[in-house]
């Protein structure tokens, strides 16, 4: 039954829906990978008692003809998402013994659509990093190793565990949220496919916030059909969630349908910056070539305000991320350190329960907001993100979808970038679409000279998920990307 | 503009976030290479350009002003690290 683990969630529906196996061996399979792989550090919180009696009512539902679209699958689960009854961290140290009394939208979706949860996975604190080195409870390592290396690598970040856990089966898709990149960079190191919708098609209700206006919750799976499928089950509308968006999921699995003949694929030239590995610039190009072959239109177009994304993110996810976190304060939830009055139990438990990083962040959205700087800094920063949204409607206006590099590099040791402003530079090609509000996917696309993963991802229009999945699918096919990890977390 | 360390520890209360002498110093250097790398906004041409409020524009459906939620304070107060009769209990504010 090993191989249980590394079926795709199609494959899965299928076996389960044929009683080629039931839910609780599929279950019980993942529950003994994870068991097997502590090494990789990928769940903070694995609930296997919950996840066996989750998978006895779906061999229930199945044996009744009752199966839904997620029926028996095994997920894993960002822990930024909210669980009722299920300790939610964040990753972070403030927010010890958290346990939810109510159940975020997104996760709900999924269980009603007959999901089994195996556990929380780990992440960078309150999902800001790029390397999953922030993390309270420890680095996640990369099931991916370099070639005739034992080096460990990052999985990228922030959904460093739900990479890591999908590409080493130890769960057969994961949930992750993007606000700068945090799902398409952790999957382009770990050659999976990572899928953010259009900001509005997940509910955000019940996801620890970050920054609201960029946050978007979405899939890391093994191909792009999972993605579809997945999206299919996350998205929809919620009244909880003010900027949820009211219109109706397509059936994104029935997008797939193989055919680009006669969509214009824009490749913008700005996406080729200075100190680029030359290997990620003739991938981007072979991935060009396959969507020609396949009938596509390729169009060179400019994002002229490309180079301003960072930096304008940098001030608007710092400034959103201060105000979202001023509730940590020892009061409602979580930790608590006494101080002599109620100011300085707040600072003394906000420097016990934050990282470093978070302290950065919360510091320097505090100062971009305060008295006299909020023009230059905030406001500046916001018309900027207007000006790279109107870049987007005017390629748009020629083009179906734009063709990018994910990253500008593969997967990278820990403690190899220490300082935050380069770190940070990891995101560049991904930012654009969260400051924006664009859907966006990565799909392993081939390997570097060092036999580590990388990425290509297509951005799309608004809502325009169906052909940035359909487009995806082609790309996929063509790639033909079977590498897989060498399972040496294993202890023989 | 950069920030001193007085700056840094006002940034620090203002975010109500405790710092050592060392926290400092080091916070004084990393705050400034993060700003120095976002003020390249400054130079920037954004005469008449709106900011950015919404990247989705949907008109929001209103509906009816009722109370829709509630009535379980045991529930808001099950993760509080302290709490008396259904209240969150904080150090004495008020001599």
């Amino acid at each position: 039954m090993s191989d249980l683990t590394s079926l795709t969630i199609a494959k899965a529906r299928e076996g389960l829906r044929a009683g080629e196996f039931s839910a609780i061996e599929l279950a019980d399979a993942y529950l003994a990978a994870m068991d097997e792989a502590k090494a990789l550090n990928a769940y903070i919180t694995p609930v296997a008692d919950k996840a066996r009696q989750m998978a006895r009512a779906c061999d229930k539902r199945i044996a009744a003809g009752e199966a839904g679209p997620l029926e028996g699958i095994p997920l894993g689960i960002k822990d930024l998402f909210c669980t009722s009854g299920v300790l939610t961290t964040a990753a972070s140290h403030i927010l010890d013994g958290f346990v939810p009394e109510y159940e975020s939208r997104v996760t709900q979706n999924l269980w009603d659509a007959g999901a089994v949860m195996l556990g929380k996975l780990n992440l960078d604190e309150f999902a800001m990093g790029s390397s999953n080195e922030t993390s309270y409870y420890g680095n996640v390592v990369n099931p991916w190793r370099r070639e005739d290396e034992e080096i460990a690598l990052v999985p990228g970040g922030s959904s460093g565990g739900s990479a890591a856990a999908v590409a080493a089966g130890l769960c057969a898709a994961a949930t992750g949220t993007d606000t700068g990149g945090s799902i398409r960079q952790p999957a382009s190191f770990t050659g999976l496919v990572g899928f953010k919708p259009t900001y509005g098609r997940c509910s955000r209700w019940g996801i620890v916030a970050f920054a609201s206006s960029l946050d978007q919750a979405g899939p890391l799976t093994r191909d792009v059909r999972d993605a579809a499928i997945m999206t299919g089950v996350m998205a929809g509308f919620d009244p909880m969630d003010s900027t949820s968006i009211n219109i109706d999921v397509p059936d994104y699995e029935a997008a797939l349908t193989g055919d680009v003949r006669g969509l214009k694929v824009g490749i913008p030239r700005e996406y080729q910056v200075d100190g680029m590995d030359g290997e990620i610039t003739a991938l981007w190009e072979r991935g060009a070539d396959w969507l020609k072959s396949a009938g596509a239109e390729i169009v060179e177009v400019s994002l002229p305000n490309t180079h301003l994304a960072l930096p304008a993110y940098y001030i608007v996810a710092p400034a959103e991320a201060s105000s979202n976190l001023a509730r940590y304060d020892g009061v409602k939830y979580g930790l608590r350190v006494d101080g002599g009055d109620i100011i300085s139990m707040y600072e003394n438990t906000r420097a016990a329960g934050f990282g470093a990083e978070v302290k950065r962040r919360v510091m320097i959205g505090a100062y971009v907001l305060s008295a006299g700087y909020y023009d230059a800094y905030y406001l500046k920063a916001q018309q900027v993100r207007t000006m790279i949204k109107a870049d987007f409607d005017k390629v748009f206006e020629k083009v179906d979808v734009l063709l990018t590099p994910t990253t500008p590099n593969a997967a990278f040791a820990p403690g190899e970038i220490t300082d935050p402003v380069t770190m940070y530079l990891n995101d560049v090609f991904t930012v654009t679409a969260n400051l924006a509000g664009l859907p966006g996917i990565s799909i392993p696309a081939g390997l570097s000279g060092a036999g580590l993963p990388l990425g290509l991802q297509l951005i799309g229009k608004p809502f325009g998920e169906e052909t940035l999945l359909r487009t995806a699918g082609v790309m996929e096919e063509a790639a033909g990307f079977e590498a897989r990890p060498e399972k040496w977390w294993i202890e023989k | 503009m950069s920030v001193d360390q007085a700056t840094v520890r006002r940034i620090a209360h203002l975010a109500r976030i405790a710092v050592t002498d060392e926290e400092v110093e080091h916070l004084e250097g990393e705050l400034n290479a993060i700003l120095h790398w976002v003020e390249q906004l400054g130079q920037v041409d954004t005469t008449g350009v709106e900011p950015m409020t919404s990247v989705v524009h949907v008109q929001r459906e209103m509906r009816e002003d009722k109370v829709t939620d509630g009535g379980y304070p045991e529930k808001i107060v099950a993760n509080a690290p302290m709490s008396e009769d259904n209240y969150f209990t904080v150090p004495r504010v008020v001599e």
